[in-house]
């Protein structure tokens, strides 16, 4: 019941809010508002609840023709997706506070949409059915969609069109595999999914693999699928920004955890190496691409480029470590280039240019808004005691134990992420006032400050106690790895029983 | 061991202290809404800031009595409190115990002591200054991480007041941003640093391959089991972790940040790069003195890099006119000397000279900040002159650390100095080309010491009388001068006495000898040395008659070279201009970064962003993007040509592709 209220309180929210005038946008808010806030609460219980099994449900849908498939209504939360949850819970109050800055007309219609997606979004999170799955995560993408495409900047149609055809293609190529995963596995049950894997072949299963790994690749996105996010970020208003890289690109990253590792161990461990190096590559890539950018809000979102490498290289370590600190590391990019990009939302609302050489000196005129950027930039480059420390040092950690090399690679990031950082923050804050029109900023108004203190909050929190977050993700995490070590050993004792092959194959398992 | 969770509150303090001055910064900021002049309650901020400190110095003195073996035998030799659990994961944990032993508790109170002066020196320095408050929010933020860099039992628990220090150096070297030119300081020396960092992060990974923690104690009494097994990878540990303590302690090739950080208010460069900060590496190194002796190999490697920051920094001092600079240039040469003590072995006489080095540099620091403020921002030497008539107190202060950094007789830098330089020639081998250099770096130690002395405080005035007014500055600022001068004039005979002169000789090192003892035992065990190292009485009197002959001799041509003027820096720069350029720009190793380093990595982020990112893979993506909108108006007289049949049409193919993909796959 609880987990069926995270999902459709928010659409009885966006019915209400359809019903009301056009005109009564102050109603329109305050039922967005109200909504989330109850959402959030409800995800805050949920988080408190000790034993997760139970809030499980389970009800037949409907059963696929010609089949006796049934597809069912499974909502279930683990410590894989708790996180997940309880983040797009608390980040969507804060997204629609932030707002009334900057989403004057059809309040009506953007409330709406960001409810929906919020549906969206809790769905994928929740949903323990493969097409109940799908269905969420199709339903996420079109609120974006018109978000970016009406509310969005000058080039929003050329950024709708290349964010919806490339996310599109992605979830068409893993529909196809589910529909064959399905077909095969005679459930469309998560669960049940999972453990008819080890029944097929290898050669199946990689195809397979490769199929959902592509559609969660270019959701991430994971380099070099990433061309999409720079330009939709760039377009969105800043909620649209925020809830992209605080939850959205969340899916991408749930679905390579969920789907590509925990339920093809046996394809992930192959493709490991090649995972891990993308996201190596992507943090280095990322990084400079980030260096190159003029436009601040480009800047931010090539870093998310950048720290979702991170994610990608510990996930993919197939580590304990690794995949603890990715999955901390999902929450805390969320949290951190969200509160960028809040920031970045608000300085533009002012001064309406994103061009980073139209500011310097800021911090004469915004003190508190320099504050709030300082501890949002420190928690990006992964200041200890902060954040963003804990996902990073266990990503690499993780990495090194798999393959020392990408771990290498990896951590010239912690130089690279600080150089951009830094000169991002150097050309906007210090320095004299340049720009006459800079003078007259005004600086964070109560609002603006209360909607970003909870996120501080957070991010000193994870920093300072991870093991409160990181304590309830420990139990799924060890059975994950426990799936990925017996596909290991299963393949170990598939070589011995071919001695020509064994040599190849070992030495690429621990390369 | 004791369990004592007061040692919690040694960096708690300084943390709320810090909390309580940004809140009244804060409070500033409001009332200057009103009247943009308005000092609000900003005068509290020093107050607040040094109580802080002066609470922690009391603890720090409680703890040390607390192991103080003043009746061997019932005190514990170390204090340990209660237990963070920060990270825990897979049966890995990293936990945050504050852990007090004989060598943190030298660090705690050279910190706390230390800070103390600096904090009560820069009420007075940084009165007027519009960013009053927010100074001391940053310097007692600084003293939060550098405590719980030498107060924490885990290697992951020092790194984060590793990165604490380094964004609280960033910050304060930043701290007047509106001039454009300290904030690229503090980004620099947060870059570099972090360069340093990246070495540190791979050598944790690899003490956490071999030893499965970094309790650091855990880490030592582990290794001489260990060493045999994994030399190799211990070997490179200790080197990756030197690379941290490179960028931290500004040695070479990582030295480059620590001039240009002089752009901070001047207490930021007595406290934090010159006193404490800079000197972590040293302290780090030392912590895990049994990991670094396992390794003899590392040890030579830091000492070629010692001997060569030493030396370039030493000559690059000699030519500069910024009194800061020849300063900063001279703490680098001084970190150098820290870690030939490292590379003998000599854990206690690194540790001496950094004690002493903490209390003559942050004493000339301040001095030379004096100066600086009785002048009106003037920095460099070639416009003073003359000025001991007008600053009596800051002179004769500043006079007794000059004498303590050029190691003359009896000054506590000839007795730490002398006693680094002695366990290099006592080791022998390459050691014996250590100590050749660190008597030549001597040399010209005192040479460009007394330069500056001469330039600032003798001769002609050679500033603008009618302009500039030099005057003394108020007690609040002399006060601490006093205070270090007695200490570096004394804290040589207090600490560390040669064994010649019997007495209490070598207090200091005696007292680190349980935290050394691990590593002295696999060094005498790895190289064959007798540890701790020592020569014949008869060799000491020649090492310190040679040490006090240099000193002197150097001291007084430096100061005669110079008491008349500018003649001799006008005559060396006349006869060789090009040679003194490249020595005034540290070798040109500055400027090379910029050529080798600084502009490939610009270029190549060109590169990607364009080149790459948006013709190559960008092209590609709307080249397909394009065919398919292509093929869509084609199709128009199909379907609309709108997103949505896209989708459609996308969603047949993948329901055709599907059935193919099961009858292919029956």
């Amino acid at each position: 019941m609880l987990l069926s209220l995270l999902i459709f309180l928010p659409v009885l929210g966006a019915l209400l809010v359809a019903l009301t005038p056009k005109s009564a946008v102050a109603a329109q808010r305050g039922l967005a508002m109200a909504t989330t806030l109850v959402v959030a609460v409800l995800s805050l219980v949920v988080w408190g609840t000790d034993d997760l099994e139970s809030l499980s449900v389970a009800a037949t849908w409907f059963t696929l023709p010609g089949t006796d498939v049934e597809v069912a209504y499974r909502l279930g939360v683990d410590g894989l997706s708790l996180l997940m949850v309880v983040l797009t819970g608390v980040l969507m109050p804060i997204v629609i506070l932030s707002t009334s800055g900057h989403i004057k007309e059809r309040v009506k219609e953007f409330m709406i949409w960001v409810l929906v997606m919020q549906m969206g979004m809790m769905g994928v999170f929740l949903s323990l059915d493969l097409i109940l799955f799908y269905f969420f995560w199709e339903v996420g993408l079109v609120p974006l969609y018109f978000m970016v495409g009406i509310w969005g900047g000058q080039r929003r149609l050329y950024a709708t069109l290349k964010f919806f055809l490339y996310t599109f293609a992605g979830s068409v190529v893993m529909l196809i595999a589910a529909i064959a995963l399905i077909y095969r596995a005679g459930s469309t049950d998560v669960a049940a999914i999972t453990d008819a894997m080890a029944t097929l072949g290898a050669g199946e299963t990689m195809g397979l693999f490769a199929a959902f790994t592509l559609a969660f690749a270019i959701k991430v996105p994971v380099l070099p699928f990433h061309t999409w996010l720079p330009d939709a970020h760039t377009e969105a208003p800043t909620s649209g920004s925020v809830i992209l890289a605080g939850v959205l690109l969340k899916m991408g990253t749930y679905g390579l955890l969920r789907f590509s590792i925990a339920m093809f161990p046996a394809a992930a461990v192959a493709a490991s190496p090649y995972m891990m190096g993308l996201g190596a590559i992507g943090i280095v890539y990322g990084a400079f691409l980030a260096m190159a950018q003029t436009d601040i809000k480009r800047l931010v979102a090539c870093s998310s480029v950048s720290h979702l490498g991170y994610v990608v290289l510990g996930l993919f370590a197939l580590t304990h470590v690794g995949l603890a600190g990715g999955l901390i590391q999902m929450v805390n990019h969320g949290l951190s280039t969200g509160l960028l990009f809040l920031l970045v939302g608000m300085v533009y609302e002012r001064r309406h240019t994103r061009q980073l050489d139209q500011y310097g000196g800021i911090a004469s005129v915004m003190p508190v808004f320099a504050i709030f950027w300082t501890i949002a930039v420190l928690s990006s480059v992964g200041l200890p005691g902060l954040n963003g420390f804990v996902g990073e040092y266990l990503i690499l950690l993780g990495a090194f134990e798999a393959i020392p090399f990408w771990a290498v690679v990896g951590v010239t990031g912690v130089i690279f992420g600080a150089i951009y950082l830094l000169m991002a923050t150097r050309k906007m804050l210090y320095g004299p006032v340049v720009h006459e029109e800079n003078r007259a900023l005004s600086d964070l108004n109560t609002r603006e400050v209360a909607l970003m203190v909870p996120v501080v909050a957070l991010i000193v929190w994870i920093g300072v106690k991870p093991s409160y977050f990181m304590d309830r993700t420990e139990a799924s995490i060890a059975q994950v790895v426990e799936r990925i070590d017996r596909a290991r050993e299963a393949q170990r004792v598939a070589d011995l029983g071919t001695p020509a092959a064994a040599p190849a194959a070992r030495g690429g398992e621990t390369r | 061991m004791e369990n004592a969770s007061y040692l919690w509150w040694i960096p708690l303090l300084p943390l709320i202290g810090a909390g309580v001055c940004g809140a009244l910064h804060l409070a500033t900021l409001r009332a200057r809404k009103t009247n943009p002049e308005a000092a609000g309650p900003s005068g509290l901020a020093p107050l607040v800031a040094s109580a802080a400190m002066a609470g922690a110095f009391v603890l720090s003195i409680v703890a040390w009595f607390a192991i103080c073996p003043c009746d061997e035998g019932t005190r514990p030799t170390a204090l340990s409190s209660g237990t963070w659990t920060w990270i825990s994961v897979g049966g890995l944990s990293f936990d945050l115990t504050m852990w007090l032993d004989r060598l943190s508790s030298v660090m705690t109170l050279v910190v706390t002591g230390v800070g103390l002066l600096i904090h009560v020196y820069a009420s007075g320095y940084m009165k007027g200054d519009k960013g009053y408050a927010k100074f001391f929010a940053y310097l007692n933020l600084f003293c939060f991480a550098m405590l719980m860099l030498v107060l924490s039992s885990n290697l992951l628990g020092l790194f984060i007041g590793w990165e604490g220090v380094g964004l609280c150096s960033y910050l304060l070297i930043g701290f007047w941003y509106d001039k454009g030119w300290p904030a690229e300081a503090g980004q620099k020396a947060f870059v570099v640093n972090r360069i340093g960092d990246a070495f540190f992060i791979i050598g944790s990974f690899l003490l956490i391959s071999v030893f499965g923690t970094l309790e650091m104690q855990s880490i030592g009494q582990q290794v001489p089991a260990l060493m045999d097994e994994h030399g190799g990878t211990l070997a490179l540990a200790a080197l990756l972790l030197f690379g941290g303590a490179c960028g931290k302690s500004a040695q070479l090739p990582l030295f480059v940040w620590l001039p240009d950080a002089m752009a901070g208010p001047t207490p930021v460069s007595a406290l934090i790069h010159a006193a404490t900060m800079v000197t972590s590496g040293v302290y780090m190194i030392v912590r895990l003195n049994p990991l670094y002796a396992a390794s003899p190999n590392v040890l030579l490697f830091i000492g070629c890099i010692a001997a060569a920051t030493a030396f370039i920094a030493g000559t690059t001092a000699l030519v500069q006119r910024d009194l800061k600079k020849v300063l900063a240039y001279s703490t680098v040469s001084q970190l150098g000397y820290m870690f030939l003590g490292i590379a003998a072995g000599a854990w206690g006489s690194a540790i001496f000279h950094l004690v002493t080095h903490a209390f003559f540099k942050a004493l000339l620091f301040l001095g030379a900040g004096s100066v600086i403020h009785g002048m009106h921002e003037e920095q460099d030497m070639h416009k003073m002159g003359g000025l001991r008539r007008h600053m009596p107190q800051t002179f004769v202060t500043f006079l007794a650390g000059a004498a303590a950094l050029s190691g003359l007789p009896l000054m506590s830098g000839f007795f730490s100095k002398d006693e680094v330089l002695m366990k290099n020639f006592a080791m022998g081998g390459a050691n014996y080309l250590f100590w050749m250099v660190g008597v030549v770096t001597a040399a010209i130690t005192a040479y460009y010491t007394w330069r500056m002395v001469a330039l600032t405080f003798f001769g002609e005035e050679r500033f603008d009388a009618k302009k500039v007014h030099p005057h003394e500055s108020p007690l609040v600022m002399t006060g601490p001068l006093w205070v270090l001068a007695v200490l570096s004039v004394v804290g040589g005979v207090v600490l560390g006495l040669p064994h010649v002169f019997h007495l209490w000789a070598h207090a200091l090192d005696r007292w680190l000898e349980p935290v050394v003892a691990g590593g002295n035992a696999i060094l005498a065990e790895t190289t064959g040395a007798h540890m701790p190292l020592e020569v014949s009485v008869a060799w000491e009197w020649i090492l310190l008659g040679l040490g006090s002959a240099v000193a002197l001799f150097f001291a007084h041509k430096g100061f005669h070279d110079h008491k008349r003027g500018l003649a001799m820096d006008e005559s060396v720069q006349g006869a060789f201009p090009a040679a003194h350029a490249k020595l005034t720009d540290a070798w040109g190793i500055d400027s090379a970064y910029a050529r080798v380093v600084v502009q490939p990595v610009k270029l190549l982020a060109f590169v990607i962003a364009v080149i790459v990112d948006q013709f190559a893979i960008d092209g590609v993506v709307n080249g397909t993007g394009r065919t398919m909108v292509d093929m869509g108006r084609r199709a128009r007289r199909l379907v609309d040509g709108s997103v949505a049949s896209y989708g459609l049409w996308i969603g047949a193919g993948a329901v055709l592709l599907a059935l193919t993909w099961f009858t292919w796959g029956n």
